[in-house]
């Protein structure tokens, strides 16, 4: 396989964004994501979208939105891997691309989750509806279990999960793109309402509309397009029981251990490499949990890290510095999407407040239901 | 309409039918048609032990439309005393006496309706013992 | 010997106290509770009802019977509070216990004495031979509207009896059933709360049944109401049985076992039957029991059960009503009680 480079990204304000249609608002972010590489057609595209049916009703939707983009006849396919299908987007247009077959792909990911849909209902659809959802469980509690599992196992406290939403709004603070760009405090996040014990609002990440979108090309083609050129380093993808009850352990994501061994390995990296990471922190005990799972530190050390600023961005190892679903938004299929151009901006420099220094591999975890798939890439400053 | 669904999952939801595999002896709930542990095809169906302990826990706060009025309840994942885990609700229960290790046991309860006019829907659900 | 191989009772933990029910409605509490002779009911969870109630009996039943639920080949569920008018109850419970499907099931309606209706038939189907076991129940979570005065007693509760002819641990020596057409109480289809003729239900109606059943029993039997070490009558409210009995020539001390109606309110369907379990839970062998159920509408059931020594062998292997009913209570107050009996109009 050859080198594929992600040669231009753009992608939406993420929000509540009531005057905007599915269809607009993807074709906004790939619009902008054309732009931004300099090229003039693209060959091939893919779509990630969690539940648009469930959303909005539409269904078909990599045939709806190249139509609206424009660019018929080009094969345009939805891929659907619940809350990672923006990652797994990015994964098929860069084998596409990395075979042969394409020199130019989109890569996107879009959901408008305020149209008046049970958005509850329609997120619990990545868990088991006859064994979990059945029983009346929603996201929130699956993470809330795990949450009180690793509170148990390792002594994780609430405050530890508070730092988390506290670091990731002062990161969001600084993304003109986010949807809360609000400072929380240690003392907010911990008085706020409870959605699932011990998940309170300002642990969960908000519902949002939003679409993100890349291109990818060859790298041998690349710099005919651009000066702005990240290198995909690594790709890896896992998958784990849908079930959480089904687990040996509650408190480890296999799916998150199994993608990082393969893509570390592809990219010939340790953890010790990676200079920064976006997670998928759609509560906050997620990013605890990945964070140790990815190999940044031993199992249980992931609320501390947080807790004593091993995660902010003058940290050691810089976690969500686009605020991460938590502040930037999480318009389920386009966060994917969304975490691969926050590794753009800081490898090309263009991060501004959230620049990290020296930021030259950096980490893009993306997962669906409570881990059942988790996809990893890594890209790399060219 | 959601009938053949729940029609279907009867065994499991009324009796806690589960598969046991016959090379390898894990008990799968609900039953599988490959072995998650060694990908045998054959199993013969058991009845799981309706007692257990509680591994983890919620209580659900804000729930989907379906189960609007019910709320605040408690759900957590249970391992029964032949090894075999799932997710359930706690019913009856005084959340502050919820904690992790406590000995529960399945009862017989009402898990949805089907809206005002369709099915009640029934099933397992876990009481502190 | 024909009678009862196994029994067990529900009660849901939930209770409501009539002072609470009172304070709703600016009433007297203590004037209730003397007039009555009734302090708190029990309360349905918002996931139970007459089905998963049934099944939980059922399967205490099951455990103190230790047959092969297989071999049960009818069961019949009596209430006056079916989940569905159209669907019978007992093919969830069937299904639940791990009986049948080479069954035979029906649900049965005759107010307060469906419960025994559905003993009645389960026992004379193996007395005639046509089945090993049959399995009668009677529960109900009834519903009383609010602010009436059937509002401080319909509760909720069951019990199961199976009966066969092998290890009979109360043998049916008689039975007695009486019926006339008098409308004290009924609810006409689609009304979510019955109706009452006030007190019209009590001489005409209570008293004439269960007396004219009782006496009939007694007569059919040759006994007197001094040869029973423990009689139980239906429990609409406390007065009403203990006026019942001291007609027939039955002592408070008789009524005592089966005495449950102040801490537990009136079960409908399951109000004798579950008095009758709780005798069970205690009863000796050679103990003669006197049971008379009522139903509005109106008639009654009568039975005389003789405990044989096999009774010990199963009190104990399943949860007996007093401890049931004596603890593990949870408390509700009127607006949780209105939210978990769907009193409550919901936006949904």
């Amino acid at each position: 396989m050859r080198d594929v480079a992600v040669i231009g990204v753009g992608m939406t304000q993420f929000g509540e964004l009531w005057g905007k249609s599915i269809k607009d608002i993807f074709v906004e972010a790939a619009l902008k994501a054309i732009k931004s590489a300099g090229v003039d057609h693209i060959d091939s595209m893919y779509v990630g979208s969690m539940s648009s049916g469930l959303f909005v009703g539409q269904e078909h939707l990599g045939a709806v939105l190249v139509d609206y983009l424009g660019q018929n006849p080009i094969p345009a396919t939805r891929v659907e891997s619940a809350c990672a299908s923006g990652g797994a987007a990015f994964r098929a247009a860069y084998f596409e691309v990395a075979s042969g077959a394409s020199e130019i792909v989109l890569a996107g990911g879009v959901e408008k989750m305020t149209d008046g849909a049970d958005v509850t209902d329609a997120l619990a659809t990545a868990a088991d509806q006859e064994y979990e959802v059945y029983q009346g469980v929603t996201f929130p509690g699956l993470y809330a279990m795990i949450a009180n599992a690793h509170m148990h196992q390792y002594k994780t406290t609430r405050e530890q999960l508070a730092a988390i939403a506290v670091k990731n709004h002062a990161n969001g603070a600084n993304n003109p793109n986010a949807q809360f760009r609000n400072l929380v405090t240690l003392e907010q996040v911990m008085s706020s309402t409870l959605v699932a014990d011990p998940l309170r609002l300002l642990d969960c990440s908000p519902v949002s509309d939003g679409g993100a979108a890349v291109i990818l090309c060859s790298m041998d083609i690349a710099k005919k397009f651009t000066d702005t050129i990240v290198k995909v380093k690594g790709t890896a993808q896992a998958s784990d029981t849908i079930a959480l009850h089904s687990r040996k352990s509650l408190t480890t994501l296999n799916s998150v251990v199994s993608a990082a061994q393969k893509v570390y390995k592809m990219a010939d990296v340790t953890p010790k490499d990676i200079n920064f990471a976006e997670v998928h922190d759609c509560f906050t005990i997620a990013e605890a949990v990945v964070y140790e799972d990815l190999g940044f530190c031993e199992k249980g050390c992931g609320g501390p890290a947080a807790e004593e600023g091993r995660t902010a961005i003058e940290g050691k190892t810089p976690i969500n510095t686009s605020g991460g679903l938590k502040s930037k938004g999480h318009p389920v299929g386009a966060s994917g999407i969304a975490q691969i151009i926050e590794l753009y901006e800081q490898l090309t420099g263009q991060a501004g407040k959230r620049q990290v220094k020296n930021a030259h591999i950096g980490l893009a975890q993306n997962m669906g239901g409570t881990g059942a798939s988790c996809v990893i890439n890594i890209l790399e400053a060219v | 309409m959601i009938t053949p669904r729940y029609h279907r999952e009867i065994p499991q939801r009324y009796r806690l039918e589960a598969g046991k595999c016959q090379k390898c002896g894990e008990v799968s709930f609900p039953p599988r048609l490959v072995c998650p542990n060694c990908k045998s095809q054959e199993f013969e169906t058991v009845r799981l032990n309706d007692e257990g302990k509680l591994l983890t826990y919620t209580i659900i706060r804000v729930a989907s439309d379906k189960f609007f009025g019910t709320t605040p309840f408690a759900v957590g994942i249970v391992e029964l005393n032949d090894g075999v885990k799932l997710t359930t609700q706690i019913a009856d229960v005084d959340f502050d006496q919820l904690k992790i290790g406590q000995k529960v046991k399945l009862v017989f309860r009402k898990i949805q309706d089907e809206g005002k006019s369709g099915l009640h829907c029934y099933g397992y659900k876990a009481v502190l013992v | 010997m024909v009678g009862i191989v196994g029994y067990g009772s529900y009660l849901p933990r939930y209770r409501i106290k009539v002072e609470d029910i009172a304070k709703q409605w600016g009433a007297d509490p203590e004037a209730i509770k003397r007039g009555l002779m009734l302090y708190e009911k029990t309360v349905p969870g918002q996931d139970e009802d007459t089905i998963t109630i049934s099944v939980e009996a059922a399967r205490y039943a099951l455990q103190r019977a230790r047959i092969n639920p297989q071999e049960i080949g009818a069961v019949y569920i009596g209430s006056e509070s079916h989940p569905y008018a159209v669907k019978p109850s007992a093919t969830v419970l069937i299904d639940a216990v791990g009986i049948g499907p080479d069954v035979h099931v029906a649900s049965f309606e005759f107010a307060c004495k469906a419960g025994t209706e559905a003993m009645y038939v389960a026992y004379s189907l193996v007395k005639a031979g046509e089945m090993k076991y049959a399995m009668g129940i009677g529960a109900d979570t009834s519903q009383g509207a609010p602010g009436d005065a059937l509002e401080y007693s319909a509760s909720a509760g069951g019990a199961a009896f199976i009966m066969g002819n092998e290890n009979v641990v109360a043998e049916i020596l008689f039975t007695h059933s009486y019926t006339s057409d008098t409308p004290d109480f009924w609810r006409r289809e689609h009304e979510f709360y019955p109706r009452h003729a006030g007190r019209f239900t009590g001489e005409p109606a209570y008293f004439k049944h269960i007396v004219n059943a009782g006496k009939a029993l007694l007569e059919k039997s040759k006994m007197k109401p001094s040869d029973f070490k423990h009689a139980v009558f239906h429990m609409p409210n406390g007065k009403f049985p203990q006026m019942a009995g001291r007609q027939l020539g039955f002592t408070k001390e008789q009524l005592e076992a089966g005495w449950i109606i102040p801490w537990m309110g009136n079960t409908y369907s399951g109000s004798s039957p579950t008095g009758l379990t709780a005798i069970l839970d205690v009863a000796n062998p050679g103990d003669l029991i006197f049971m008379v159920s009522f139903g509005s509408g109106a008639g009654s059931d009568g039975f005389i059960f003789k405990v044989t020594d096999k009774i010990k062998d199963v009190q104990d292997k399943a949860v007996k009503l007093r401890d049931m009913l004596d603890n593990n209570k949870i408390y509700l107050d009127y607006g949780q009680y209105a939210k978990y009996r769907g009193k409550i109009i919901l936006n949904v």
